[in-house]
């Protein structure tokens, strides 16, 4: 029943919601990532984050560091983290847990998939796959030819199997083919869990809506604006965009027919809720446009922590921290190619 | 017999409700204070609690003064305790010709009003104190300025619980038993 559910949620999430608000104070404020753009070597970086949470991770790394290093230890604390929450999560939590992972299953698949159309070995790309979307028969990807052995030797076993019913064809993967196959089943992803989130009903269905909405509007944007001028046509464009959000179903006939990004920017600009990420872009530029939408989510990811007894903090803790490991590699990166003027580009603050 | 005066109402359920004996009504009074009371207190125990459990674990600083949130919640408890005692010593034998006069009905009636009247006050009260508690233990654990005046909220919540015990206890005192015959 909505609005009454302080009455009966901490019988089985209140202490699990009371640890994630716990490790959402030790995400980096603006005064750690001021600290951190002023760095000057790596080193510097480590030593800066000893003083925060990430401390007991980076502390026996040798010295000469990497980016890859910094940013992988950073990714374990995320996994450690998530990792308690599910072990201590009851249903329907712990399903609610284990779909926030799916998206990166998802970009595993097609990583390996990926990375053995083009001659890669097997082990050096189960190195680079993100660890919360791990699953048991990975590594049995690199044997499959064709979308339908994919389906039939590795991905029948996984939860990802009901969202191939789409785009099971036998045609032999290539580039065009793994990247219409991401979108697909990230779409078919993104629908089971918003449908999944309204059967909770409540604060969560209410909460998790918005959030997924975001999410399913800005795919549909990117998307349209990384298929023009390629092959894709538009009804294949058409094909990939989700059947809920904002932009449902009027925002997605326009932006079906775009051609430029100019047009992009005008059916944008008829949502109110868009068009102050549209109108901080001067014309003709789209490069500030990840940041802008980055930004925007960061902003609604904080406020779903303004209520209490519902599910979505845990969704909105994952993506903060997430983000916050983005830009973690940025200022690395940054600094390691000694660039610190273009540091401030790309990091988005959270507090 | 006595009860002529009494059946005004005609109807078989409308007797059958005034032939039950008032001594039902006064131990079901009885029994709701105590009973639905400590439901109310021990739901808003969890409440706080489980929420206290996993803030303390991050901000351990938290644990001694959000124990507050517990004792109001406990204080619920104490009230039902408190008004439980208080109805069973009200409750008299009468003799037997009298126990459906308008008096027994009447008194009957009064401690059965007033279990019920304290122990749904009280539950409400528990719970609110409970959702506050809860809400006062994540908010002490990031900034610790916010705990005092959460507090107050609660204090206002836990009159509630008071001003049932209060009505409750008036109603009661009129719980007047007929002597004579």
């Amino acid at each position: 029943m909505y609005g009454f559910e302080a009455m009966t949620f901490n019988i089985h999430g209140g202490y699990l919601e009371a640890i994630v608000r716990g490790h959402r104070s030790g995400l980096l404020t603006a005064a750690d990532y001021n600290n951190l753009c002023q760095c000057e070597t790596l080193d510097d970086i480590k030593m800066h984050l000893s003083a925060t949470e990430y401390g007991p991770y980076l502390q026996n790394e040798p010295s000469p560091l990497h980016t890859t290093t910094i940013v992988e230890k950073c990714t374990l604390k995320l996994v450690d983290e998530y990792k308690h929450m599910l072990c201590q999560a009851t249903e329907p939590l712990s399903t609610f847990l284990e779909y926030i992972t799916y998206g990166h299953m998802i970009d595993n698949v097609v990583l390996i998939v990926t990375g053995t159309l083009h001659e890669r070995d097997v082990q050096e790309l189960l190195e680079k796959c993100h660890p919360l979307g791990m699953f048991d028969s990975i590594a049995t990807l690199a044997v499959a030819q064709n979308m339908r052995e994919l389906y039939r030797l590795v991905l029948v076993d996984t939860p990802l199997a009901p969202y191939f019913s789409e785009c099971i064809t036998s045609e032999d993967l290539d580039d065009m083919n793994i990247e219409i196959m991401r979108n697909t089943l990230y779409k078919a992803y993104l629908e089971d869990f918003y449908r999944f989130c309204q059967k909770l009903g409540g604060a969560t269905a209410e909460i998790m809506s918005d959030l997924l909405a975001f999410e399913a509007d800005r795919r549909a944007v990117n998307i349209t604006i990384n298929s023009i001028g390629t092959e894709l046509t538009r009804d294949d464009r058409r094909k990939l965009y989700s059947t809920f959000g904002l932009l449902y179903p009027y925002g997605h006939e326009e932006l079906a027919v775009c051609e430029d990004i100019d047009q992009v920017r005008g059916v944008m600009e008829k949502y109110p809720p868009y068009q102050p990420i549209f109108s901080k872009l001067s014309y003709g530029e789209s490069q500030m446009l990840d940041k802008a939408f980055y930004e925007e989510e960061v902003k609604r990811l904080c406020l779903s922590f303004e209520q209490q007894f519902h599910y979505g903090v845990f969704f909105a803790y994952m993506r903060l921290k997430e983000q916050e490991i983005r830009n973690l590699m940025w200022i690395s990166e940054c600094v390691a190619q000694n660039q610190k003027s273009r540091v401030h580009d790309s990091v988005v603050f959270i507090f | 017999m006595s009860g002529t005066i009494v059946m005004g109402a005609s109807g078989s359920w409308a007797r059958a409700m005034l032939k039950i004996s008032p001594y039902t009504f006064s131990a079901i009074g009885i029994a709701v204070a105590i009973g639905i009371s400590v439901l109310g207190a021990a739901w808003g125990i969890y409440i706080t609690g489980s929420s206290l459990i996993g803030a303390a674990i991050k901000a351990p600083r938290i644990t001694s003064k959000n124990l507050i949130s517990v004792i109001f919640c406990e204080a619920v408890a104490i009230y039902g305790v408190i008004v439980a005692i208080i109805l069973q010593t009200k409750l008299e034998s009468v003799p037997s010709s009298q126990i459906y006069a308008p008096e027994s009905l009447r008194a009957g009636y009064a401690i059965f009003a007033s279990g019920i009247i304290v122990g749904f006050a009280n539950l409400v009260c528990g719970l609110c104190v409970g959702i506050i508690g809860s809400s006062c233990a994540l908010s002490d654990a990031q900034n610790s300025s916010l705990f005092v005046k959460i507090l107050v909220i609660e204090i206002f919540g836990s009159a509630l619980g008071l001003f049932g015990v209060i009505v409750g206890i008036i109603m009661s005192a009129q719980a007047t038993w007929p002597t004579t015959v």
